[in-house]
């Protein structure tokens, strides 16, 4: 424990700038995957656990897209899409044959998914790690504001994570469709009774989902290393993420998942060897007062 | 289509294998089985992976001139995934059911204690270690098993080497003030300290502003790379590796972390630098395996043989794995047996003649560790060879050194 520097750090406009900027790309790429799970669920009642495996793939197709165009756009793009793709077939191939099942076999489902993609990754792109390096145009110095210092590689990865909070946010509640998403995540029966095709929607809902998880991979290609069972980790932090936030909430994914970033970026500092033992003290301190989490209905 | 298999086919198909059996039966008795054990699967695959690469090449190597007492070799390898239970399990099943008679545990520190309990409790096995560097497995008295052995690097050797350059590289540049910042687990800790305790004591002036400590395999390093930033340290020590060394890196360049610090740290191999595609010039290194260290023909030969059979350099544990088998060479040939305990009276003591040592030769001490693998220092240069300026480390000093760090830990 070290109040001293912690205490230090909050005081200095370079300690804050730069640790906030640190928690918020943290946080902004957890949104994007915590953001599928949650939506999935809220939808769907299904918990996704299967989830790590699209960032995973999304990364990889990256990598071997920017191998292949030398384009870093169209790496992201091709990863984001080929997710979405890989969603619609995921929940129409195996995750519709266990709607209402029981939570073990839904969970049975996502777990074979999960060592058998761990497996492919490691048949097509080995079982070394690989990295994807930064795209000729970020190789820049990083930005000095206040003191503190901004990569701008990162201000542009807040910047599209945060674009995409709002359409999500705008989108859900502004849009037809959006509106047809949330009905039937109270009440499936109605929305399929008024006309609605539930299946076609079940299945936009797993394309999006995914596509975050895989949108979140390849962005975050150039700086972290891509190995076979890197979804683990990311998925239990999103998990975390859902559960504070409330199950089925984006805004509660959103403000958790800043949360999170936040304790780590000034956790690091006053508690270097117990930032992740923080990270569990603030979520079962939040379920202790609010056990639907920040933003969840009462059920 | 099922047809085709008519009750003649299969009866014919049973006759045939049946007559064939006493041949297979008698050709898997004379082939020796060696069994070895890895993390072949996750984030730190290389390990297993280049360990096994390094072997497959001395399998051949040793078949071709006749294997070991006349029988060819052949491998049995497990993924144990680095857990200590599977590891214990997966060496008993070795031995036991799939009749190994030699191991090579080629396991991470945390899972080779577990090996080295169970090489104890059977007794009657010899086993190579090849790549824990926890010093204890062989330096404590009550840890050492009799039929054990280490191949590898051990942390105290490379602690005191890496101190007395780091110390000496600090006295030139004037760097006081240091970071820390390595993997959160035992290794991560307790070679960090044992790095300091030895740094301390050569340049007593230096100070430790700040530490970080990041989880194994965890994605993103950002906030430990702008603590550092924060903390404005002139030198950063770090013992993170493979795919977290190669994030870390990437990470960094993105807050251009590499030139407001000097960095130092022992666990640069050729896979992470094929990796880091901006690779920052003078990052002072160690060299885990490098071809042109030491500087010898035979060196680079198998170097370049490893690159060519692979398609990609070798690791660290690649070499140390293949002095293992090299030692099992020349044991048995001295013992002329498999027997475990023939087999330790020969190891023990024993010198090889082997690229990697830094004379040209490896002592197996009478500790079951080795002495002499080259130990290096330099710095990184973005092209090959990647490392540069290396000096070899003093093999006296070290010796003397790791003497005293035993008598105050009470191993001797």
């Amino acid at each position: 424990m070290d109040l001293d520097a912690l205490g230090a750090c909050l005081t200095t406009s370079a300690c804050v700038v730069t640790q906030t900027t640190s928690g918020l790309i943290v946080g902004m790429l957890l949104f994007l995957v915590a953001a599928g799970v949650t939506l999935i669920f809220g939808v769907l009642k299904i918990v996704n656990f299967a989830h790590g495996t699209f960032y995973m793939l999304g990364g990889y197709v990256a990598y071997t897209a920017i191998g292949i165009t030398d384009s870093y756009a169209f790496a992201v793009l091709s990863g984001a899409l080929a997710m979405a793709l890989f969603g619609v077939l995921f929940e129409r191939v195996l995750i519709s044959r266990v709607y209402g099942s029981n939570v073990l076999m839904q969970l049975l489902v996502c777990y074979a998914v999960v060592l058998i993609f761990d497996d492919l990754v490691k048949i097509v792109w080995g079982p070394e790690f690989h990295a994807m390096g930064m795209p000729a145009a970020f190789q820049v110095p990083p930005l000095f504001i206040a003191g503190g210092v901004v990569p701008p590689f990162y201000a542009v990865l807040i910047g599209i994570a945060a674009l995409i909070a709002i359409v999500l946010g705008v989108g859900l509640s502004m849009t037809r469709l959006g509106k047809t998403v949330r009905a039937a995540a109270l009440n499936p029966q109605m929305v399929s009774a008024l006309g609605v095709n539930t299946t076609a929607l079940f299945a936009i809902v797993f394309a999006v989902g995914g596509g975050l998880a895989g949108l979140a991979g390849a962005l975050a290609a150039p700086v972290r290393s891509l190995s076979p069972g890197m979804g683990f980790s990311i998925l239990i932090e999103s998990f975390i993420v859902t559960v504070i936030g409330g199950m089925g909430s984006i805004a509660g994914a959103l403000v958790s998942a800043l949360l999170i970033g936040m304790v780590r970026g000034f956790g690091t500092i006053g508690f270097p060897k117990f930032t992740d033992g923080l990270i569990y003290i603030l979520m079962i301190a939040i379920l202790l007062l609010r056990p639907q989490g920040l933003f969840g209905r009462r059920s | 289509m099922s047809g085709l298999v008519t009750r003649r086919t299969i009866l014919a198909g049973g006759t045939a294998s049946l007559l064939a059996a006493p041949w297979v039966a008698r050709a898997q008795a004379n082939t020796l089985k060696i069994g070895m054990q890895s993390i072949m699967s996750g984030p730190i695959a290389l390990l297993g992976t280049s360990s096994r690469n390094g072997l497959m090449m001395e399998q051949d190597r040793i078949n071709a001139a006749g294997g070991f007492l006349g029988r060819p070799i052949e491998f049995v390898i497990r993924d144990s995934k680095g857990q200590p239970q599977e590891a214990a399990r997966v060496a008993r099943e070795l031995v036991n059911s799939t009749g190994c008679e030699l191991l090579i545990d080629a396991e991470a520190s945390s899972a080779s204690f577990a090996v080295q309990e169970v090489v104890r409790d059977l007794g009657n096995i010899a086993c190579i270690h090849t790549n824990s560097e926890t010093s204890s497995l062989t330096a404590d008295p009550k840890i050492r098993a009799p039929t054990a052995f280490r191949v590898a690097r051990q942390g105290v050797h490379d602690a005191v080497a890496g101190s007395i350059h780091l110390a000496a590289y600090a006295d030139a540049k004037k760097l006081n003030k240091w970071a820390t910042c390595s993997p959160d687990y035992a290794y991560g800790r307790d070679t960090t300290a044992q790095y300091l305790q030895f740094f301390k004591q050569f340049k007593p002036d230096v100070e430790v502003i700040t530490d970080a400590w990041p989880k194994l395999g965890q994605p993103d390093f950002t906030e430990v790379i702008t603590k550092l930033i924060q903390a404005k340290p002139q030198a950063l020590f770090t013992l993170l590796y493979a795919g977290d060394l190669s994030a870390f890196v990437n990470q960094g360049n993105v807050y251009a972390l590499f030139s407001q610090m000097t960095v130092a740290t022992p666990n640069v191999d050729y896979p992470v630098l094929a990796a880091i595609k901006n690779l920052p010039a003078g990052i002072q290194s160690a060299t885990r395996y490098l071809e042109t260290f030491p500087d010898t023909p035979a060196n680079k030969e198998w170097g370049q043989a490893y690159l060519k059979r692979w398609n990609e350099r070798p690791t660290n544990w690649s070499w140390q794995n293949t002095v293992a088998m090299q030692f099992y060479e020349a044991a048995i040939k001295k013992a002329n047996s498999l027997d475990a305990k023939a087999l330790a009276a020969a190891l023990t003591g024993m010198k090889i003649n082997t690229p990697f040592g830094v004379d040209g030769t490896i002592t197996m001490r009478e500790d079951h560790t080795t002495i002499g693998y080259a130990i290096g220092w330099g710095q990184t240069t973005p092209k090959e060879p990647f490392i540069v300026d290396v000096k070899a480390a003093d093999w006296g000093k070290i010796i003397e050194l790791e003497t005293e760090w035993k008598k105050q830990q009470k191993y001797i």
